[in-house]
């Protein structure tokens, strides 16, 4: 029940942080919130020699919008977005999804960009950032580039940032037309991971999806963009007949594991009644006008 | 390592290991065992206190992380040798049995009605659904919180000054 | 004119706890609360294989990390004879591992050390060599040929079968299916749960080498049994053991056993000469102590052409795990299952029951089950349910049609209890009325027509409870009486004690309404203790909702018997005869002259000051009561759900509870405890399970996979009551603690049955799960 010795550092600026990344490199872990981190270090299932506590950088707790992005800090909580007017009125998908984050008492700890660079694939945010093109942006000694979320996850906990990198936030893309989304999860209790969860976003131009997003929690080895049927609708008047396919495109892309919340065949018809409900939801949100 | 953090009002100080949970610190440290534990897994809620009047899992927050911030445990509740609002509202509705969720709860009821002052009751479900409860049923703790928002509005109506002190209170 | 007296807490009234004040201050004193001076702690390593023989085990490393203290393994145990310990069941059960450990989580060996931190680090370091054997995982595997012999310590134990009982008839119920019109089948199974008190267990171990007494703090519900079992099993004399039961965070029968970690602290302190304090973590908790229930049922019931039962038959197939550790009265292998004919007037019914060994942890006796009553109730209302949806008619009906009559009290049933009163049709009539159930059936018809999933569960259960006449009931020998002594103080102040242990229940505020109704003296005025076994008079403890209905009864009792000497008392005061007094609450009068009168405290104080020639001085005594007869609360429950078709999950729109539990103490109490019961019966229902794989790895043993309902699952309830008293109790009072828990499992489930019967689907078995009822609709086609 206790961690393993360790050492720690909270660092007060970015450099000092990245120095000590690039100085310990694997042996060392980034935390914010440590909601993910301090239960694996509890069960001795991690163990870092050094823990870097970024919770002292400066300027990394602001949800802002420039150049037709609106930008999540590293240390924004899920709470702070459950909160958040502004994302109410830019993303009310992200605030749709953090309700269903953990537990009231989690979410006033743990941090969006925290949660995603865990790469648990039963979170939620991964599969939100994939149904909406985010970006990561990541920060090291050599410099700073910014890392398309699809593509980021690698597998269970294993995502393509560098040892030596601390992200700093994450950039969503603006619509640029009429859109919606809805988050849909089946979890057996508050707290639970998710059984199955599905995000949806979808950008109008017109009648017709100018382009969906749709991301699956909980069903592979990562969360998972399925692409087949974000593709089936894209450019298409969505109609009930090419909802229910893209329902069954999405939940074809899910590879789940039977185990204690399910059979794989449970956990995949979960994702097609989501997809289903959540489209007509997100396109009646587009149509309100309300994104 | 060297920890300075606030507690109930007091300037609280240790030095520990960075490992030591903020709860271990809170129990072993400075003795002060209101704040329980439930669990190992971060899934209870009775290791629940308030950083900075938010509730958080104190099991899963290092001692080190809080230095320099501001704790409440159910040590702290207490105003003016009285029971709070709270406190007696978990009196008056039976909201507590065996007395091991109630610190938590009464902390997450006191930071939600910090915020928001007349719940409804699944607003107060939602709130405590961080908490487990084993004995109540969490009908009467409930109950215990609408107690505590009915009595602090009646005292915001008689003293709207003193009340707001005794909201804003450490 | 004689006024009468207002006495603050008598019987009935909603008195506010006197223990809050503590609790509240976050002032509790829990077993890790507690610290004494020099005091060390202890980790126990646990087996991570559900069944191996233990080749080495070697512990240099662990031994010499910073702080260590000492190590100690199953052979250091075997030394001093404490490597086994005997079983509440008549079995043997392994301290500390020797030859081989035989379930995921038994205890290996133990690290003491001065800090916590210490004693994990150093636990890391020890290293076994195990050789895996076969898992064993269920009865069934348990009982095939060939299968491997779990307990080959046992002399003599030639399979993994422990024990085979029987009740009821079984030639007369033979002849009663012969002759029946129709025969339903239930075939269910009652998983494996645990009771997850919120605080987990623990015990500090302070055997003092100067005075040669031992302090063991432990989270006992039952403190003075376990200092007899420990006086016996270490030798050390019982004069010089104390048990002390702090307060406890929730029991619910978790803390009955006595754990292997309690007796390697012992032993441990023994031999190092300094308090031990062991706190076991929550995945200790849910993967080694008892767990409860982990029942294969299969009912058959007997019906006329008119509905009418004819007979019951029962067998079940028990999974006790390793060791067979039941907590419960020693003449009953399978507690008191009998009770399986429920409510109904089944005139003959034959039970079966075999207990086998598998790779689990021990137990199943625990989580507010009366003894096993929870799974008997649960299959005879499973079984009621589906037979009336077999036959066509309506499940109240039917039930009402089948019920004990309120006349036929005492009732004889056919498996031998003798239930002291009840009045089943009231309590039904009471929960049909609050539900407005005509109106509901017609909306759920309308709402079937629509293709919605709906439907209305129903279980009218009776509970048996108050453990026990002496004769028939006790845990190793020990009779299950219960003990009260009450002393009065001068100035009429009083102190309680009895041989019970709450962990929640509020016996310091309830206890003392009872005082306060027969003595007279308001219950804040009276002081209450228990747990303590230097001071509190011997008693079982607190399960089973015994403790109104034997301490409860010993109070009341010892009140009477202090009424008796404060009548003689006031009859040297008024100088009038004993027999021309008229006790009213709180004072004696004479008769005809009401003005003439002495309160109880002006008595309690001429019992120090002026007491009669030849009488002794003092107001106290001690009583220790042996129940006639067990109590038989009883209810009806009624839950009504909706499914989503496209998920599969269950949404309780309401919940109604009836329940009779004889004379309220406290309706207030009372009714917590009911809503307690009914959330882990929701939880039970819908969420909670222990399970294992196939190579016997635990899965259910840490809070994110073993699920406690929160206030957001948790439904919420509606309470009715009607109040049938006992005729045998001193107060009338049944006890209540277990009803909720007892009856509303297969209410939830009957509920989710009613509305798939549409379907054709006749069972689900718990819990009740999004994933297995999505599977039982699509087996019919049914989709979103």
């Amino acid at each position: 029940m206790f961690p393993a010795a360790f050492e720690y550092q909270a660092p007060a600026t970015l450099a000092e942080a990245l120095s000590v990344m690039k100085k310990h490199g694997d042996d060392a872990k980034v935390m914010a919130g440590g909601q993910s981190l301090i239960p694996l270090l509890k069960l001795r299932f991690a163990r870092p020699e050094v823990v870097v506590d970024i919770g002292r950088l400066p300027g990394l707790s602001s949800v802002t919008r420039e150049n037709g992005h609106i930008v999540i800090g590293a240390l924004v909580r899920h709470v702070d977005v459950e909160r958040s007017k502004d994302l109410e009125a830019w993303l009310p998908m992200m605030v749709e999804a953090s309700h269903w984050i953990a537990d009231p008492l989690v979410r006033n700890r743990g941090t969006v960009v925290g949660s995603i660079c865990h790469a648990d694939p039963s979170g939620d945010w991964g599969s939100v950032m994939l149904a909406l093109g985010a970006e990561l942006v990541v920060h090291s000694q050599s410099g700073e580039r910014a890392i398309p979320v699809d593509g980021f996850f690698q597998g269970p906990f294993t995502t393509t940032l560098r040892a030596d990198e601390v992200a700093t936030g994450i950039r969503i893309p603006v619509s640029k037309g009429r859109s919606g989304g809805a988050y849909l999860k089946l979890e057996r209790k508050v707290g639970d991971f998710a059984s199955a969860a599905v995000a949806v976003h979808v950008e109008m131009d017109g009648n017709k999806i100018a382009r969906a997003g749709i991301g699956l929690t909980a069903v592979g080895a990562t969360n998972i963009k399925a692409t087949a049927a974000e593709k089936a609708l894209a450019g298409h008047e969505p109609t009930d007949q090419l909802i229910a396919e893209a329902a069954r495109l999405a939940a074809q892309a899910a590879e789940p594991k039977a185990d204690i919340r399910g059979s794989a065949e449970y956990k995949k018809d979960i994702v097609r009644v989501f997809v289903l409900r959540g489209l007509h939801t997100a396109l009646g949100r587009a149509k309100e006008g309300r994104a | 390592m060297k920890v300075s953090i606030k507690v109930n009002g007091a300037d609280r100080g240790g030095d520990v290991e960075p490992r030591v949970m903020l709860v271990d610190f809170l129990r072993s440290n400075l003795r002060q065992t209101g704040t329980h534990i439930g669990c190992d897994t971060t899934s209870c809620g009775a290791c629940t206190v308030l950083i900075d009047g938010e509730p958080v899992k104190s099991c899963t927050v290092l001692a080190v992380q809080a230095e320099g911030r501001s704790i409440t445990t159910v040590e702290g509740l207490m105003e003016g040798g009285a029971l709070s609002a709270i406190q007696d509202g978990f009196h008056q509705e039976h909201g507590l049995q065996c007395g091991f969720c109630t610190p938590g709860m009464m902390l997450v009821g006191t930071a939600l009605l910090a915020r928001n002052p007349d719940p409804t009751e699944e607003q107060i479900r939602w709130a405590i659904s961080g908490n487990i409860c084993r004995c109540t049923g969490y009908m009467n703790i409930v109950k215990a919180i609408q107690h505590a928002a009915k009595a602090r509005g009646a005292a915001q109506k008689e003293s709207p000054a003193r009340s707001a002190a005794a909201a804003g209170g450490e | 004119m004689s006024t009468e007296l207002h006495v603050h807490g008598r019987i009935g009234q909603s008195v506010k706890r006197v223990e809050d004040a503590r609790f509240l201050r976050g002032k509790g004193n829990f077993m890790d609360d507690i610290e004494l001076p020099g005091m060390l702690h202890m980790a126990i390593l646990r087996s991570p294989h559900a069944h191996a023989r233990i080749k080495s085990i070697d512990t240099a490393a662990a031994g010499a990390m910073p702080g260590v203290i000492a190590v100690v393994t199953g052979e250091l145990m075997a030394q001093h004879k404490l490597a086994w310990m005997p079983t509440m069941s008549g079995d043997t059960q392994a301290v500390l591992a020797t030859d081989k450990v035989r379930f995921q989580g038994q205890e290996v060996a133990a690290v003491i050390a001065e800090t916590k931190y210490q004693a994990e680090d150093a636990r890391d370091a020890i290293v076994v060599d195990y050789d895996v054997l076969q898992a064993v995982t269920s009865p069934q595997q348990s009982k095939e040929a060939g299968t491997v012999l779990i307990r080959d310590d046992k002399e003599g134990q030639k399979d993994n079968h422990i024990y085979h009982w029987e009740s009821g008839n079984q030639a007369t119920t033979q002849a009663a299916f012969a002759k029946a019109d129709k025969v339903v089948r239930l075939h269910t199974f009652y998983p494996r749960c645990h009771p997850a008190p919120l605080e987990t267990c623990g015990c500090i171990a302070d055997v003092n080498p100067a005075t040669g007494k031992a302090t063991i703090y432990m989270t006992s519900q039952a403190p003075h049994a376990i200092r007899t079992v420990f006086a016996l099993v270490t030798g050390l004399p019982e004069q010089n053991i104390r048990i002390i039961s702090p307060d406890l965070g929730g029991g619910f029968g978790n803390k009955v056993p006595v754990y292997p970690g309690y007796v390697v602290a012992t032993a441990a302190s023994l031999l190092i000469g300094r308090p031990v304090k062991w706190i076991e973590d929550r995945t200790e908790n849910l993967i080694s102590t008892g767990f409860a229930r982990d029942y294969h049922m299969t009912g058959d019931l007997a019906l006329d052409k008119d509905g009418k039962m004819l007979a019951l038959r029962v067998h079940l197939d028990s999974d006790n795990g390793a060791f067979f550790s039941d907590a419960q009265p020693s003449k009953f292998k399978a507690g008191l299952f009998h009770i399986v004919t429920g409510s109904y007037d089944i005139p003959t019914a034959h039970v079966t029951a075999d207990g086998y060994y598998t790779n689990k942890a021990p137990g199943g006796v625990a989580y507010r089950c009366s003894f096993r009553v929870t799974e008997a109730s649960y299959l005879i209302e499973r079984l009621v349910t589906n037979a009336a949806i077999e036959i066509g008619m309506d499940q109240a009906e039917f039930r009402k049609k089948n019920f004990i009559k309120a006349e036929q009290f005492p009732y004889h049933s056919a498996t031998g209890w003798v239930y002291d009163s009840g009045d089943y049709h009231k309590a039904m009539d009471v929960a049909l009325d609050k539900l407005g159930y005509d109106e509901l059936k017609k909306d759920v018809e309308a709402r079937r027509k629509k293709g919605e999933v709906t439907g209305i569960g129903i279980a009218s259960f009776t509970e048996v409870v108050g453990a026990g006449h002496g004769a028939e009931f006790d845990i190793l020998g020990l009779r299950m009486f219960d003990s009260a002594e009450l002393r009065v103080h001068p100035t009429g102040k009083a102190m309680l004690r009895t041989g019970t242990k709450s962990q929640g229940q509020g016996h310091e505020t309830t206890f003392a309404q009872i005082v306060a109704e027969e003595l007279g003296i308001p219950s804040t005025d009276i002081a209450f203790e228990e747990g303590d076994t230097d001071t509190a008079p011997y008693g079982l403890g607190t399960y089973a909702s015994r403790s109104t209905p034997v301490a409860g009864a010993a109070t009341a009792m010892v009140a009477r018997k202090l009424r008796d000497k404060a009548r003689k008392i006031a009859s040297h005061l008024l100088e009038a005869a004993e027999e021309d007094l008229v006790w009213e609450t709180g004072k004696f009068y004479v008769k005809g002259s009401p003005d003439r009168a002495k309160t109880i405290q002006e008595i309690a104080f001429a019992a120090y000051t002026n007491i009669p020639e030849g009488m002794e001085a003092g107001l106290e005594g001690v009583h220790y009561y042996d129940p006639p007869n067990m109590t038989f609360p009883f209810g009806t429950y009624a839950v009504v759900v909706d499914i989503d078709k496209g998920t599969g999950q269950t949404k309780v729109r309401r919940m109604v509870a009836v329940d009779d539990c004889g004379v309220r103490i406290n309706p207030m109490i009372v009714e917590g405890q009911i809503h307690g019961g009914l959330t882990e019966g929701y939880g039970i229902a819908f969420m909670e399970l222990i399970t294992f794989d196939a190579d016997g790895n635990c899965i259910g043993s840490n809070l994110m996979d073993y699920l406690i309902p929160t206030a957001w699952e948790s439904p919420k309830f509606e309470l009715g009551e009607t109040t049938t008293p006992s005729p045998h109790h001193p107060i009338g009072a049944k006890g209540v603690g277990e009803s909720p828990t007892v009856g509303s499992p297969a209410a939830y489930v009957n509920a989710v049955i009613d509305a798939l019967s549409p379907y054709g689907i006749t069972n689900i078995d718990m819990p009740v799960t999004s994933d297995k009822v999505w599977a039982a609709l699509r087996s019919k086609g049914v989709t979103e």
